[in-house]
């Protein structure tokens, strides 16, 4: 068994970051990534990170512009914490080396960002992601820091007592890729998930092929709530033909959305009469899919994003990624014709529930980044925020696991006496009714006073390892592809940017179909050489329950906030839904609860204001 | 506090389901049949249009150290579906998804930046991702990398290639940070323009297996190692003391001089960096640095 003080699951930003402060905190560290740390998705983040850095700036006025994004469903402790520290944090990246853009001056250069009063996003060309990766994984080199990679994590290790609130993580099971070995790993202080987005829950999305949510599934059945599911940023600019991301920065920079009959139909049609395109994305996003669907789309499915005028030399100085992306991916060349674009799948502003230090509701366990929610985004993203999150809290959920006391949380994760237990009406039962082999419950198999920590990791190895032989042993039965394109097609038909009640209620029927034939899914290839087939198998499990939650959530949230538009219901309710949509896993099957939320911050409260842009 | 429906006693918001007196096992079954049935109906409206597409012949590279059949190396063709845009990586995807599921290879992003499918197609090295089947000649020929171990398929060790990428002191080291808290140190935006094509490595391989240098030295730093030290030797912030020892480490016996300009890192790279001019720079910069202390 391998021990450690922590284990960093996933080595993206997030858990990259993560591993740096628990280490600097004096703990012993192991990552744990099913890719190498520099293939992991942050590399693909174009725009930028929000920070302010510049006089005329200042965190408040960062803060009431998320706040104001999120449409009021953020949790202001965390948005204010994300504030504050964003600036020290780029600060640091550009210590480490971080190759920024640079102004005269000789400073880091900023622009404006969909969404924001000042331009505070900080980049590096159109690739700032990949320069935030890199830099962050030369530090884990730098430090000598462990990494397994290519190792797939299939579990945690938790108590399974009957109240979540009252569990504890204990380490991690994992698979090694290359050999087929299912190992334990041993975590003395805590575990920390960073294993990113789950947009392949999607079938038109930016997000990788290894973005399968694997980190908030397995927290969920470990009996950790998952918050504000429902929503799914999707952003206004992809590809139409692959999903591959044009960046905002091309509107930050001044490019253009035009339909069809030539209108920049974000003014000319009245969607957003002061900011035009770069009004927040959930706003230009259901624009252009407004204008597709009245008939003024480009063949009926997309609208052009044109740059040419801001001239060769500042595209190339500052967005010159974008022309090979528009040129490999969809065959145009974006200095002599407008770009192809319409909506994606591009993030998740829900996910595992924690506090503002990363802290879930079981002892032991942290979540940081795309798959944690503390909350920072509430019902919408705004362009540029996603990456402070990664370094800010990453930082945060690092010292705290190493024993840094860093106060009392303001946010807190888990049932709580203003928590209000809810139902929902749905057309199948929802979750394992059949509650196979204990995936069902939290996944220690061992109750918490007979069961020393180890033992617990013990029992868990065991269960995983039975669990890949399964896979492994049957001849026959249903192969996961199917099952993940099933989930994938009823998702992105009728769980997208509109929403209407009949819609949900069929993936959801969708969902139960799949999960159905889940139960008789097998393993072809032999192989316990690099068996990817057996990886996506387990990928596709975590995919199920990523798309009921997402779904559930949706038609439990009967209101229009945010990313989250419903046809039945066209207002915010702020009466009703400054709350956010909990959901957990007990025995099978998911139960939905409501939490407030948390609008006072530290000076100030922020109230909710009629959202125009 | 459950938000089943498995009690119909508690459905009071919807009148139509209380009018409804099926058992929700059975509404699970009618909702499951509907469901397949559309599945069918799809899969079937798929054969369709598979069937009338124009197909690719793909030779694909196979191998697997532990199954039989495949334990000796030997070409599989797959006949895979044309659709406008396709790359290797979707024909690769299609061939396992659709024909078998054991065929391995790696990615990730789908769009060049992570580095991860780097192959030898039609005997060059490319991105899967960013190579348009309509670019090739049929039969496209995938193999994996050439002058690495293979694993599975088109899966090679990267182990080398990491050590190599790992031994250049690959991170930022500078003695002089500025002095207040939230300041940054400067960097001119000639310097910062001088770097930008060597950091945008992606880490994929594909000039080290192009290397003629690196097949035959194997402990040859290679043109993607360089090309990370030069990305931290020539950035005016770490200053010259750092650059010195940079220069020293990339002097070694198996470092610069090594390379002899054949271009072919340069031209297989997939993020176009000037590989073999970096490797002259420094080169040239070594020789500075040398004749500066004699």
């Amino acid at each position: 068994m391998h021990e450690y003080d922590v284990i960093v699951v996933g080595a993206g930003g997030a858990g990259l970051r993560s591993a740096i402060a628990a280490q600097e905190a004096g703990a012993d560290v192991a990552m744990v990534t099913k890719l190498h740390p520099v293939r992991s998705h942050t590399g693909a983040a174009e725009g930028g990170i929000n920070a302010a850095l510049r006089d005329g700036d200042d965190w408040e006025m960062h803060a009431y512009d998320t706040m104001k994004g999120s449409d009021y469903l953020a949790d202001a402790p965390a948005v204010e914490a994300l504030t504050q520290e964003s600036p020290e944090e780029v600060i640091q990246l550009e210590h480490w080396g971080m190759a920024f853009s640079r102004d005269d001056d000789g400073r880091v250069s900023q622009r404006p960002f969909g969404g924001l009063s000042f331009p505070r996003t900080t980049y590096a060309g159109a690739e700032t992601g990949h320069h935030l990766l890199h830099t962050l994984y030369e530090q884990v080199v730098k430090r000598g820091i462990e990494v397994f990679d290519e190792w797939y994590v299939l579990n945690l290790a938790t108590t399974d007592d009957a109240d979540p609130g009252e569990r504890s993580c204990h380490g991690v099971v994992a698979y090694e890729t290359a050999t087929g070995e299912v190992e334990a790993f041993r975590a003395r202080d805590g575990v920390i998930l960073a294993t990113g987005g789950l947009g392949q829950v999607y079938d038109h999305t930016t997000n990788a092929v290894a973005n399968t949510g694997d980190g908030v599934a397995m927290a969920y059945r470990a009996g950790v709530p998952v918050e504000d599911m429902e929503m799914i940023q999707f952003h206004p600019t992809t590809l139409p033909s692959t999903g591959v991301l044009i960046s905002e920065g091309v509107r930050g920079e001044g490019g253009i959305l035009y339909n069809d009959d030539g209108e920049r139909f974000l003014f000319e049609r009245g969607y957003a009469n002061n900011d035009g395109e770069l009004a927040s994305r959930d706003v230009v996003s259901r624009a252009e899919l407004t204008e597709v669907n009245e008939g003024r789309g480009i063949e009926d499915e997309y609208v052009h994003l044109d740059m040419r005028h801001l001239g060769e030399e500042r595209i190339v100085d500052r967005l010159e990624n974008i022309l090979h992306l528009a040129e490999d991916f969809e065959g145009v060349d974006g200095l002599e014709e407008p770009m192809p674009v319409k909506p994606g799948q591009h993030y998740a502003m829900g996910g595992i529930e924690t506090d503002e230090f990363g802290q879930t509701c079981v002892d032991g366990l942290y979540a940081v980044g795309e798959c944690a929610c503390a909350s920072v985004h509430g019902a919408n993203r705004l362009g540029g925020n996603a990456l402070p999150e990664l370094i800010v809290f990453g930082k945060r959920a690092g010292r705290h696991v190493a024993g840094e006391d860093l106060g009392d949380p303001q946010v807190t994760a888990g049932w709580t006496p203003d928590a209000e237990a809810a139902s929902v009406d749905t057309p199948v039962s929802l979750g394992e009714p059949w509650a196979t082999r204990g995936d069902a419950v939290a996944d220690g198999g061992a109750t918490a006073d007979t069961a020393t920590a180890t033992t617990v990791v013990e029992r868990t190895l065991e269960r995983e390892r039975e669990r890949v032989e399964r896979l492994r042993d049957r001849d026959e039965g249903t192969q996961h592809a199917d099952i993940r394109a099933a989930v994938q097609r009823t998702m992105t038909e009728n769980v997208n940017v509109f929403r209407e009640e009949s819609a949900l209620k069929e993936a959801l029927v969708d969902i139960h179909a799949a999960r159905e034939r889940y139960r008789d899914v097998y393993v072809a290839d032999p192989s316990s050489t690099y068996n990817t087939e057996l990886i996506q198998t387990i990928e596709t499990r975590n995919l199920l329950d990523i798309a009921e939650m997402i779904t559930v959530g949706a038609l439990a949230r009967d209101e229009f906030r945010g990313a989250h538009w419903r046809k039945e219901h066209q207002e915010r309710k702020d009466d009703e839904w400054l709350k956010h949509t909990m959901v957990s896993w007990s025995d099978g099957s998911p139960e939905i609860w409501y939490k407030p939320a948390v609008l006072r911050g530290e000076a100030k409260t922020y109230e909710p204001k009629e959202r125009s842009y | 506090m459950s938000t089943q429906r498995q009690n119909p006693e508690t459905e009071t918001d919807n009148a139509e389901a209380e009018a409804d007196t099926e058992t929700e096992t059975e509404r699970n079954e009618v909702a499951r049949r509907r469901a397949e049935q559309r599945e069918r109906e799809r899969v079937k409206e798929n054969e369709r249009a598979t069937a009338d597409a124009e197909r690719y012949h793909l030779k694909v590279f196979r191998y697997d150290p532990e199954v039989e059949g495949k334990q000796e190396p030997r070409f599989d063709d797959f006949h895979v579906p044309y659709e406008q845009g396709m790359t290797v990586l979707d024909a690769l995807i299609y061939a396992r998804d659709e024909f078998d599921v054991s065929l391995t290879f790696r990615h990730s992003c789908r769009q060049a930046i992570c580095g991860s499918d780097a192959l030898f197609v039609n005997g060059r090295q490319r991105l899967g991702c960013q190579t348009q089947l309509s670019d090739l000649d049929q039969p496209v020929r995938i193999e994996p990398l050439p002058h690495q171990e293979v694993v599975k398929d088109l899966v090679v060790d990267m182990e080398h290639f990491y050590d190599q990428m790992e031994s250049v002191e690959p991170y930022f080291q500078t003695t002089d940070r500025p002095e207040g808290e939230l300041e940054e140190q400067r960097q001119s935006r000639e310097n910062r323009e001088q770097i930008k094509t060597s950091t945008r490595c992606i880490w994929c391989g594909a000039c080290m297996s192009s290397c003629n240098v690196a097949a035959g030295d194997n402990e040859y730093l290679g043109p993607a190692a360089i090309n990370k030290a030069y990305r931290f030797a020539m950035d005016e912030r770490e200053g010259e003391e750092v650059k010195q020892r940079r220069l020293e480490i990339i002097e070694q016996e198996h470092g610069v001089w090594r390379c002899q300009t054949q271009f072919s890192c340069t031209e297989v790279c997939p993020k176009d960096i000037p590989l073999t001019e970096h490797i002259q720079e420094l080169k040239r910069e070594a020789v500075k640095s040398n004749l500066k202390f004699w």
